[in-house]
């Protein structure tokens, strides 16, 4: 299995209510999918299926063993809300993993590479709603995991913060090679930032259709080309009634 | 002309600092006055000092108790019990209160007898305590013990209930223990929970211990209140009053720092200026 995640025909229904019905997907290694509808629409549920958090599900749910080596689950997850411990100042959160046990030194580089090393010891009363969420994003890379998932976790921060966190987790994915998950309802953000986008749509939810971004990196906002793309899922939005 | 304004201003910015002092001062005008009303009142013969000492009389006994080492002996008893009583409350009140507050099950099968047995007022069970236990420390202990325990025991309880699922989400993605996740989530984010019932158990020991040292001691400041009632000393049991509410103040002043330490971290609204 080459692929670091794998899920298949998951199917999940709450009381009855069924949210998902027959999603396949799979992220290869540095791969960036975005998982994109609208709300509603269960991205959450899939993204809580695919970390663990959630086990009532039908379909199989696989990991690559290469997942194992190193600590932890090798996934890290990054919230729509930062979820700090507000008792924990900053560097304390994102060593969350480790407790009294923490890597100093990682944290240090963590905090230099999401642009908050002035901050290691500040409560996260102190900080903005960006900063609260970078930090988040360095507790996610704290167990140096090949995979990241990510709910919507821009969704809460203002426009240009938003378009510099999003630059920040490109370079940084890039750097540490991680492939990532982002559920988002974005279609900006999505062709910004993947690889591919899968557009979960319909009730129950099932993916619509799966558009290639094949453009390099650095991408800029700007192009014809994301237009273009951005079209094409508006266009498979309207049709799957999403909008 | 700008640099008069500018003193002005300096002036004007250390005025508030010195206004908290002045309010502080105002606080004891009531009692000073009182006090002095009250001397006059009693010197004067208006009101007969058997039954309502002078204030000066009242500090003389209290400088004799503390001469002959009296004051000690019986300040030492009453605080070994407050302290032993409510340790032991509030330590079992944890426990049983976080195990409750995880677990279902554990709620289910031990929430209705709480429930009953919170609703016996704790002073009957003294006569109870008496007959079991004797009547040196321990039944003392047990009573101030058991009128901790209810405080902090419903405090921590809502607390836990109350935790935000989500950070305990983050508790499970990092497959924490249920030690760990005690330890690490639910005690620190019910802890302004926990302090608001530690407190509250810290008063209601006190209560006990005068209940349970009227009742029955031969040391202790419960004791001195009815060692002055039965030697017609209104005198002392003014000063057992006074020390009571002394050492009350104190302690709870001791939990309050505590709290406002342990709590810091919090981004609570903490009340406007005026
Ligand atoms: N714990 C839950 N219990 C019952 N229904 C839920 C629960 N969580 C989500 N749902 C329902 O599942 C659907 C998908 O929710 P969610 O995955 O949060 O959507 P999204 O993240 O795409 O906005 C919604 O209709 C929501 O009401
Ligand atoms: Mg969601």
């Amino acid at each position: 299995m080459s692929a670091l995640l794998q899920l298949q025909n998951i199917h999940k229904a709450y009381d009855g209510l069924r949210v998902l019905d027959d999603v396949s997907l799979s992220l290869a290694p540095g791969e960036i999918v975005s998982l994109l509808g609208p709300s509603g629409c269960g991205k959450s549920t899939l993204l809580r299926i695919a970390a663990g958090l959630d086990q009532d599900f039908s379909g199989a749910l696989e990991f690559n063993p290469l997942l194992q080596f190193g600590r932890g689950t090798g996934i890290g997850v990054v919230f729509q809300e930062p979820r700090l411990m507000p008792w924990l100042n900053v560097a304390q959160n994102v060593s969350f993993a480790d407790g009294w046990i923490a890597d100093e030194k990682w944290v240090q580089q963590l905090l230099r590479d999401v642009g908050l090393s002035g901050h290691a010891d500040a409560l996260p009363k102190k900080l903005s709603g960006g900063q609260a969420q970078r930090a988040a994003i360095a507790r996610g890379l704290y167990g140096k995991p090949h995979v990241l998932l990510l709910d919507e976790p821009f969704s809460a921060v203002d426009a240009f913060t938003r378009m510099k966190l999003q630059d920040l987790l490109s370079e940084l994915a890039e750097r540490y090679e991680i492939a990532v998950l982002l559920v988002t309802h974005d279609l900006d953000e999505a062709f910004y930032l993947s690889d591919r986008v899968l557009i979960l749509g319909g009730t129950p939810s099932r993916l619509q259709r799966e558009l290639a971004v094949p453009l390099a990196r650095p991408r800029d906002r700007r192009s014809a080309e994301l237009a273009y793309l951005r079209g094409e899922a508006l266009t498979e939005l309207y049709q799957s009634h999403a909008i | 002309m700008s640099a008069l304004n500018l003193r002005l201003s300096r002036w004007a910015e250390r005025l508030p600092s010195l206004r908290p002092s002045l309010a502080n001062l105002r606080g004891w005008a009531v009692p000073l006055a009182l006090l002095l009303g009250l001397e006059t009142l009693v010197r004067s013969g208006i009101l007969p000092a058997h039954q309502m000492p002078a204030p000066t009389q009242v500090a003389q006994t209290l400088f004799h108790l503390a001469v002959s080492g009296e004051l000690l002996r019986h300040i030492n008893a009453s605080l070994l019990r407050v302290a032993g009583g409510f340790l032991i409350g509030a330590g079992l009140a944890i426990v049983i209160g976080t195990w409750v507050g995880l677990s279902r099950r554990a709620e289910a099968y031990l929430e209705p007898t709480f429930q009953a047995l919170r609703a016996i007022p704790s002073l009957a069970w003294v006569p109870l305590l008496l007959l079991w236990l004797g009547i040196d420390e321990t039944p003392k202990v047990v009573l101030i013990a058991l009128g901790a325990f209810f405080p902090v025991y419903l405090a921590l309880l809502a607390g836990i209930r109350n935790i935000d699922r989500k950070l305990v989400e983050v508790g499970q993605l990092y497959q924490l223990s249920r030690f760990a996740l005690v330890r690490r989530i639910l005690l620190p984010a019910a802890l302004p929970n926990l302090f608001t019932g530690l407190r509250g158990a810290l008063s209601l020991s006190w209560m006990f211990l005068v209940a349970a040292e009227l009742i029955a001691a031969t040391r202790g400041l419960g004791y001195l209140l009815s060692d002055g009632r039965e030697t017609s000393r209104p005198d002392l049991v003014i000063a057992a009053i006074l020390l009571l509410a002394v050492l009350g103040k104190l302690s709870d002043s001791l939990l309050k720092y505590w709290e406002t330490r342990a709590l810091s971290w919090r981004d609570s609204y903490q009340g406007g200026e005026n």
